[in-house]
Protein backbone atom coordinates (compact mmCIF):
# COMPACT_ATOMS: atom_id res chain seq x y z
CA UNK A 1 0.00 0.00 0.00
CA UNK A 2 1.32 3.41 -0.94
CA UNK A 3 2.27 5.60 1.90
CA UNK A 4 -0.18 8.41 2.46
CA UNK A 5 1.69 11.69 2.71
CA UNK A 6 -0.07 14.52 4.41
CA UNK A 7 1.49 17.78 3.29
CA UNK A 8 2.28 20.05 6.16
CA UNK A 9 1.54 23.69 5.68
CA UNK A 10 4.62 25.72 6.36
CA UNK A 11 4.36 28.23 9.17
CA UNK A 12 6.75 30.82 10.52
CA UNK A 13 7.13 32.96 13.61
CA UNK A 14 7.12 36.72 13.26
CA UNK A 15 7.61 39.46 15.80
CA UNK A 16 5.21 42.35 15.75
CA UNK A 17 6.22 45.52 17.55
CA UNK A 18 3.06 47.47 18.20
CA UNK A 19 2.80 51.11 19.27
CA UNK A 20 0.52 51.04 22.29
CA UNK A 21 -1.20 53.73 24.29
CA UNK A 22 -3.70 53.32 27.07
CA UNK A 23 -5.21 56.72 27.87
CA UNK A 24 -6.22 55.56 31.37
CA UNK A 25 -2.74 54.55 32.51
CA UNK A 26 -0.13 55.90 30.10
CA UNK A 27 1.11 59.42 29.59
CA UNK A 28 3.24 58.43 26.58
CA UNK A 29 2.79 55.76 23.93
CA UNK A 30 5.19 52.83 24.15
CA UNK A 31 6.32 49.93 21.95
CA UNK A 32 5.35 46.38 22.87
CA UNK A 33 6.45 43.23 21.04
CA UNK A 34 4.52 40.02 20.38
CA UNK A 35 5.63 36.76 18.75
CA UNK A 36 3.02 35.06 16.62
CA UNK A 37 2.93 31.88 14.54
CA UNK A 38 1.68 32.75 11.06
CA UNK A 39 1.06 31.16 7.66
CA UNK A 40 1.83 32.39 4.17
CA UNK A 41 -1.79 33.34 3.61
CA UNK A 42 -2.01 35.49 6.74
CA UNK A 43 -2.22 39.25 6.72
CA UNK A 44 -1.14 41.77 9.33
CA UNK A 45 -4.75 41.95 10.45
CA UNK A 46 -4.69 38.19 11.16
CA UNK A 47 -1.61 38.70 13.31
CA UNK A 48 -3.34 41.49 15.25
CA UNK A 49 -6.38 39.25 15.71
CA UNK A 50 -4.19 36.42 16.96
CA UNK A 51 -2.58 38.74 19.48
CA UNK A 52 -5.91 40.10 20.63
CA UNK A 53 -7.58 36.67 20.87
CA UNK A 54 -4.72 34.63 22.27
CA UNK A 55 -2.21 36.91 23.98
CA UNK A 56 -3.51 40.30 25.02
CA UNK A 57 -7.21 41.09 24.79
CA UNK A 58 -6.61 44.76 25.52
CA UNK A 59 -4.99 45.40 22.14
CA UNK A 60 -7.27 47.89 20.41
CA UNK A 61 -7.69 48.52 16.69
CA UNK A 62 -10.45 49.19 14.17
CA UNK A 63 -11.59 46.74 11.55
CA UNK A 64 -14.93 45.97 10.01
CA UNK A 65 -15.09 44.09 6.73
CA UNK A 66 -11.50 42.86 6.93
CA UNK A 67 -11.29 42.66 3.14
CA UNK A 68 -10.08 46.03 1.93
CA UNK A 69 -13.45 47.62 1.30
CA UNK A 70 -14.54 49.46 4.45
CA UNK A 71 -11.30 51.34 5.07
CA UNK A 72 -11.30 50.92 8.85
CA UNK A 73 -7.87 49.44 9.44
CA UNK A 74 -5.45 51.90 7.87
CA UNK A 75 -2.26 51.87 9.94
CA UNK A 76 1.43 52.53 9.62
CA UNK A 77 3.15 49.21 8.93
CA UNK A 78 6.94 49.32 8.75
CA UNK A 79 6.73 53.07 8.29
CA UNK A 80 4.25 52.96 5.40
CA UNK A 81 0.52 53.58 5.50
CA UNK A 82 -1.36 50.47 4.47
CA UNK A 83 -4.53 48.56 5.21
CA UNK A 84 -3.72 45.77 7.68
CA UNK A 85 -6.24 43.55 5.90
CA UNK A 86 -4.51 43.92 2.52
CA UNK A 87 -0.92 43.46 3.67
CA UNK A 88 0.31 39.88 3.52
CA UNK A 89 2.92 39.17 6.16
CA UNK A 90 5.01 37.09 3.77
CA UNK A 91 5.40 40.16 1.55
CA UNK A 92 7.11 42.04 4.37
CA UNK A 93 10.64 41.31 5.54
CA UNK A 94 9.86 38.65 8.17
CA UNK A 95 13.48 38.21 9.20
CA UNK A 96 13.02 41.47 11.07
CA UNK A 97 10.23 42.56 13.42
CA UNK A 98 7.20 44.22 11.85
CA UNK A 99 6.43 47.65 13.27
CA UNK A 100 2.77 48.60 13.55
CA UNK A 101 1.72 52.13 14.53
CA UNK A 102 -1.42 54.25 14.33
CA UNK A 103 -1.63 56.61 11.33
CA UNK A 104 0.07 59.96 11.91
CA UNK A 105 -1.32 63.45 12.16
CA UNK A 106 -4.52 62.56 13.99
CA UNK A 107 -4.82 62.34 17.80
CA UNK A 108 -4.35 58.80 19.14
CA UNK A 109 -7.23 57.62 21.31
CA UNK A 110 -6.05 54.12 22.21
CA UNK A 111 -3.38 51.83 20.72
CA UNK A 112 -4.01 51.89 16.94
CA UNK A 113 -7.21 53.94 17.09
CA UNK A 114 -7.07 57.62 16.20
CA UNK A 115 -9.70 60.34 16.39
CA UNK A 116 -10.95 60.71 12.80
CA UNK A 117 -13.09 63.80 13.49
CA UNK A 118 -10.76 66.37 11.84
CA UNK A 119 -10.52 64.08 8.81
CA UNK A 120 -14.30 63.79 8.40
CA UNK A 121 -14.75 67.51 9.04
CA UNK A 122 -12.55 68.35 6.07
CA UNK A 123 -14.49 65.77 4.01
CA UNK A 124 -17.82 67.35 5.00
CA UNK A 125 -16.63 70.84 4.08
CA UNK A 126 -16.30 70.05 0.38
CA UNK A 127 -20.02 69.07 0.08
CA UNK A 128 -19.52 65.39 -0.77
CA UNK A 129 -22.91 64.87 -2.41
CA UNK A 130 -24.48 65.41 -5.81
CA UNK A 131 -26.07 68.83 -6.27
CA UNK A 132 -28.52 68.86 -9.18
CA UNK A 133 -31.62 71.00 -9.51
CA UNK A 134 -33.16 69.38 -12.59
CA UNK A 135 -36.03 66.95 -12.06
CA UNK A 136 -35.62 64.21 -14.67
CA UNK A 137 -38.29 61.53 -15.04
CA UNK A 138 -35.63 58.83 -15.28
CA UNK A 139 -31.97 58.63 -14.35
CA UNK A 140 -29.57 61.38 -15.36
CA UNK A 141 -27.66 60.27 -18.42
CA UNK A 142 -23.91 60.57 -18.75
CA UNK A 143 -21.60 59.59 -21.58
CA UNK A 144 -18.85 57.04 -20.90
CA UNK A 145 -16.28 59.78 -21.60
CA UNK A 146 -17.80 62.07 -18.97
CA UNK A 147 -17.95 59.19 -16.53
CA UNK A 148 -14.29 58.39 -17.14
CA UNK A 149 -13.18 61.86 -16.08
CA UNK A 150 -13.72 61.15 -12.39
CA UNK A 151 -13.63 57.34 -12.42
CA UNK A 152 -10.39 57.14 -10.45
CA UNK A 153 -11.63 59.25 -7.54
CA UNK A 154 -14.84 57.23 -7.07
CA UNK A 155 -12.70 54.45 -5.64
CA UNK A 156 -11.97 56.26 -2.35
CA UNK A 157 -12.95 54.36 0.81
CA UNK A 158 -12.07 57.18 3.25
CA UNK A 159 -9.47 55.13 5.11
CA UNK A 160 -7.29 58.23 5.69
CA UNK A 161 -4.10 56.48 4.55
CA UNK A 162 -3.38 59.34 2.12
CA UNK A 163 -4.20 62.26 4.40
CA UNK A 164 -2.21 60.79 7.28
CA UNK A 165 0.81 60.20 5.01
CA UNK A 166 0.94 63.85 3.95
CA UNK A 167 3.81 65.80 5.58
CA UNK A 168 1.87 69.05 5.18
CA UNK A 169 -1.06 67.54 7.09
CA UNK A 170 1.28 66.30 9.85
CA UNK A 171 2.46 69.82 10.65
CA UNK A 172 -0.63 71.79 9.62
CA UNK A 173 -3.86 70.17 10.76
CA UNK A 174 -5.84 72.94 9.07
CA UNK A 175 -5.00 71.60 5.60
CA UNK A 176 -7.96 69.91 3.90
CA UNK A 177 -5.79 66.91 3.10
CA UNK A 178 -5.68 64.65 0.03
CA UNK A 179 -8.80 62.60 0.85
CA UNK A 180 -11.10 65.64 1.00
CA UNK A 181 -9.66 66.93 -2.29
CA UNK A 182 -10.08 63.51 -3.94
CA UNK A 183 -13.74 63.45 -2.94
CA UNK A 184 -14.24 67.02 -4.15
CA UNK A 185 -12.66 65.95 -7.45
CA UNK A 186 -15.23 63.16 -7.71
CA UNK A 187 -18.05 65.76 -7.86
CA UNK A 188 -16.24 68.69 -9.49
CA UNK A 189 -15.63 66.63 -12.65
CA UNK A 190 -19.06 64.94 -12.63
CA UNK A 191 -21.03 66.36 -15.58
CA UNK A 192 -24.34 65.89 -13.68
CA UNK A 193 -23.25 68.02 -10.74
CA UNK A 194 -23.96 71.75 -10.72
CA UNK A 195 -21.87 72.93 -7.84
CA UNK A 196 -18.32 72.67 -9.13
CA UNK A 197 -17.75 76.41 -8.69
CA UNK A 198 -18.60 76.32 -5.01
CA UNK A 199 -16.28 73.37 -4.38
CA UNK A 200 -13.48 75.01 -6.34
CA UNK A 201 -14.01 78.16 -4.29
CA UNK A 202 -13.83 76.16 -1.07
CA UNK A 203 -10.59 74.49 -2.14
CA UNK A 204 -9.09 77.84 -3.22
CA UNK A 205 -8.81 78.48 0.52
CA UNK A 206 -5.56 79.33 2.30
CA UNK A 207 -5.62 75.75 3.61
CA UNK A 208 -6.84 74.31 0.32
CA UNK A 209 -5.14 72.74 -2.69
CA UNK A 210 -2.27 75.26 -2.78
CA UNK A 211 -0.88 73.71 0.39
CA UNK A 212 -0.08 70.56 -1.63
CA UNK A 213 3.66 70.27 -2.20
CA UNK A 214 3.38 67.29 -4.60
CA UNK A 215 5.45 64.91 -2.52
CA UNK A 216 3.39 61.96 -3.86
CA UNK A 217 3.17 60.33 -0.39
CA UNK A 218 -0.61 60.15 -0.82
CA UNK A 219 -0.45 58.39 -4.19
CA UNK A 220 1.97 55.86 -2.73
CA UNK A 221 -0.16 55.29 0.36
CA UNK A 222 -3.54 54.80 -1.33
CA UNK A 223 -4.63 51.15 -0.91
CA UNK A 224 -7.07 51.60 -3.80
CA UNK A 225 -4.41 52.79 -6.21
CA UNK A 226 -5.99 56.21 -6.74
CA UNK A 227 -3.62 58.68 -8.36
CA UNK A 228 -4.22 61.17 -5.58
CA UNK A 229 -1.55 63.72 -6.47
CA UNK A 230 -2.79 63.79 -10.06
CA UNK A 231 -6.35 64.43 -8.85
CA UNK A 232 -5.12 67.32 -6.70
CA UNK A 233 -3.23 68.73 -9.69
CA UNK A 234 -6.41 68.53 -11.79
CA UNK A 235 -8.31 70.47 -9.14
CA UNK A 236 -5.55 73.11 -9.12
CA UNK A 237 -5.85 73.42 -12.90
CA UNK A 238 -9.64 73.72 -12.61
CA UNK A 239 -9.30 76.54 -10.08
CA UNK A 240 -6.90 78.36 -12.42
CA UNK A 241 -9.38 77.92 -15.30
CA UNK A 242 -12.27 78.93 -13.04
CA UNK A 243 -14.34 75.88 -14.02
CA UNK A 244 -14.20 72.10 -14.05
CA UNK B 1 -48.93 60.99 -3.65
CA UNK B 2 -46.61 62.63 -1.24
CA UNK B 3 -43.57 64.25 -2.65
CA UNK B 4 -40.67 65.37 -0.60
CA UNK B 5 -38.81 68.46 -1.61
CA UNK B 6 -35.30 68.53 -0.37
CA UNK B 7 -34.00 72.02 -0.06
CA UNK B 8 -30.61 72.80 -1.49
CA UNK B 9 -28.48 71.04 1.07
CA UNK B 10 -25.73 73.63 1.01
CA UNK B 11 -24.67 75.04 4.27
CA UNK B 12 -23.82 78.60 3.43
CA UNK B 13 -20.10 78.75 3.78
CA UNK B 14 -18.77 81.58 5.84
CA UNK B 15 -16.43 83.16 3.36
CA UNK B 16 -12.95 83.27 4.68
CA UNK B 17 -10.62 86.10 3.81
CA UNK B 18 -9.71 86.34 0.16
CA UNK B 19 -6.20 85.06 -0.27
CA UNK B 20 -3.31 85.22 -2.68
CA UNK B 21 -2.35 81.55 -2.50
CA UNK B 22 -3.44 80.91 -6.10
CA UNK B 23 -1.24 83.72 -7.41
CA UNK B 24 1.60 82.67 -5.12
CA UNK B 25 1.46 79.15 -6.55
CA UNK B 26 1.27 80.45 -10.11
CA UNK B 27 4.24 82.75 -9.51
CA UNK B 28 6.33 79.81 -8.27
CA UNK B 29 5.42 77.77 -11.37
CA UNK B 30 6.27 80.61 -13.77
CA UNK B 31 9.39 81.94 -12.06
CA UNK B 32 10.88 78.47 -11.52
CA UNK B 33 11.48 77.60 -15.22
CA UNK B 34 12.48 81.23 -15.95
CA UNK B 35 15.08 81.08 -13.19
CA UNK B 36 16.52 77.85 -14.56
CA UNK B 37 17.18 79.59 -17.90
CA UNK B 38 18.37 82.84 -16.32
CA UNK B 39 20.71 81.23 -13.80
CA UNK B 40 22.25 78.61 -16.07
CA UNK B 41 22.86 81.11 -18.86
CA UNK B 42 24.41 83.40 -16.25
CA UNK B 43 26.69 80.60 -15.06
CA UNK B 44 27.73 79.55 -18.56
CA UNK B 45 28.43 83.10 -19.70
CA UNK B 46 30.43 83.93 -16.58
CA UNK B 47 32.28 80.69 -15.95
CA UNK B 48 32.55 78.68 -19.16
CA UNK B 49 32.52 80.84 -22.29
CA UNK B 50 35.49 82.94 -23.36
CA UNK B 51 38.40 82.69 -20.95
CA UNK B 52 36.22 80.84 -18.50
CA UNK B 53 36.54 81.36 -14.79
CA UNK B 54 39.86 83.22 -15.14
CA UNK B 55 38.12 86.09 -16.90
CA UNK B 56 36.12 87.10 -13.86
CA UNK B 57 37.36 90.24 -12.19
CA UNK B 58 36.14 93.75 -11.48
CA UNK B 59 36.54 94.75 -15.10
CA UNK B 60 34.48 91.78 -16.28
CA UNK B 61 31.54 92.75 -14.07
CA UNK B 62 31.92 96.42 -14.98
CA UNK B 63 31.88 95.46 -18.65
CA UNK B 64 28.72 93.41 -18.29
CA UNK B 65 26.85 96.12 -16.43
CA UNK B 66 27.77 98.68 -19.07
CA UNK B 67 25.42 96.70 -21.35
CA UNK B 68 21.65 97.30 -20.75
CA UNK B 69 20.98 93.69 -21.81
CA UNK B 70 22.90 92.26 -18.84
CA UNK B 71 21.48 94.93 -16.55
CA UNK B 72 17.96 93.73 -17.33
CA UNK B 73 19.10 90.09 -17.16
CA UNK B 74 20.57 90.52 -13.69
CA UNK B 75 17.61 92.59 -12.57
CA UNK B 76 15.20 89.81 -13.58
CA UNK B 77 17.38 87.24 -11.82
CA UNK B 78 17.53 89.33 -8.66
CA UNK B 79 13.82 90.00 -8.41
CA UNK B 80 12.62 86.54 -9.41
CA UNK B 81 15.12 84.65 -7.25
CA UNK B 82 14.47 86.72 -4.15
CA UNK B 83 10.69 86.64 -4.42
CA UNK B 84 10.73 82.92 -5.33
CA UNK B 85 12.97 82.10 -2.38
CA UNK B 86 11.09 84.28 0.08
CA UNK B 87 7.74 82.85 -0.97
CA UNK B 88 9.16 79.33 -0.57
CA UNK B 89 10.35 80.21 2.93
CA UNK B 90 6.92 81.64 3.67
CA UNK B 91 5.21 78.35 2.82
CA UNK B 92 7.63 76.52 5.12
CA UNK B 93 6.88 79.02 7.90
CA UNK B 94 3.15 78.51 7.31
CA UNK B 95 3.66 74.75 7.66
CA UNK B 96 5.72 74.74 10.81
CA UNK B 97 4.90 77.90 12.78
CA UNK B 98 1.71 77.03 14.61
CA UNK B 99 1.30 80.22 16.62
CA UNK B 100 -0.17 83.16 14.73
CA UNK B 101 2.18 85.66 16.39
CA UNK B 102 5.32 83.68 15.55
CA UNK B 103 4.15 83.11 12.00
CA UNK B 104 3.40 86.78 11.47
CA UNK B 105 6.74 87.87 12.92
CA UNK B 106 8.65 85.42 10.72
CA UNK B 107 6.85 86.26 7.48
CA UNK B 108 7.13 90.00 8.13
CA UNK B 109 10.87 89.61 8.72
CA UNK B 110 11.20 87.53 5.55
CA UNK B 111 9.48 90.07 3.33
CA UNK B 112 11.33 92.98 4.95
CA UNK B 113 14.70 91.32 4.25
CA UNK B 114 13.56 90.48 0.71
CA UNK B 115 12.45 94.06 0.02
CA UNK B 116 15.69 95.48 1.39
CA UNK B 117 17.83 93.15 -0.75
CA UNK B 118 15.80 93.87 -3.87
CA UNK B 119 16.09 97.60 -3.25
CA UNK B 120 19.86 97.50 -2.67
CA UNK B 121 20.45 95.15 -5.62
CA UNK B 122 18.38 97.25 -8.00
CA UNK B 123 20.18 100.38 -6.85
CA UNK B 124 23.58 98.78 -7.49
CA UNK B 125 22.63 97.47 -10.95
CA UNK B 126 21.47 100.88 -12.18
CA UNK B 127 23.85 103.23 -10.39
CA UNK B 128 26.99 101.16 -10.76
CA UNK B 129 29.87 103.29 -12.00
CA UNK B 130 33.26 101.54 -12.27
CA UNK B 131 35.12 104.84 -12.40
CA UNK B 132 33.33 107.26 -10.08
CA UNK B 133 34.28 110.82 -10.60
CA UNK B 134 36.24 112.43 -7.81
CA UNK B 135 37.56 109.19 -6.32
CA UNK B 136 41.21 109.14 -5.28
CA UNK B 137 43.49 107.63 -7.93
CA UNK B 138 44.77 104.64 -5.91
CA UNK B 139 41.20 103.37 -5.38
CA UNK B 140 40.31 103.40 -9.07
CA UNK B 141 40.54 100.36 -11.34
CA UNK B 142 43.47 100.27 -13.73
CA UNK B 143 41.26 100.66 -16.82
CA UNK B 144 39.77 103.95 -15.64
CA UNK B 145 40.96 107.03 -17.51
CA UNK B 146 43.41 109.03 -15.43
CA UNK B 147 41.81 112.09 -13.95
Amino acid sequence: MAELSVPTIESFTVTLIVRRFDPENDTEPKWEDFDVEMYGTDRVLDALHKIKWEQDGSLTFRRSCAHGVCGSDAMRINGRNRLACKTLIKDLDISKPIYVEPIKGLPVEKDLIVDMTPFYKAYLEINPFLVATDKPKKERLQSPEDRARYDDTTKCILCAACTSSCPVFWTDGQYFGPAAIVNAHRFIFDSRDENAELRLDILNDKEGVWRCRTTFNCTEACPRGIEVTKAIAEVKQAILRGRA
Amino acid sequence: MMSVTIETPNRPRTRKQANWEKYGWLFMRVSGPLLIVLIFTHLVVNLVLGDGIKAIDFAFVAGKWADPFWQVWDLAMLWLALIHGTNGMRTIVNDYAGQVKVRRALTTTLWAVCALLILLGTLVIFTFDPCPAGASAELLASFCPAQ
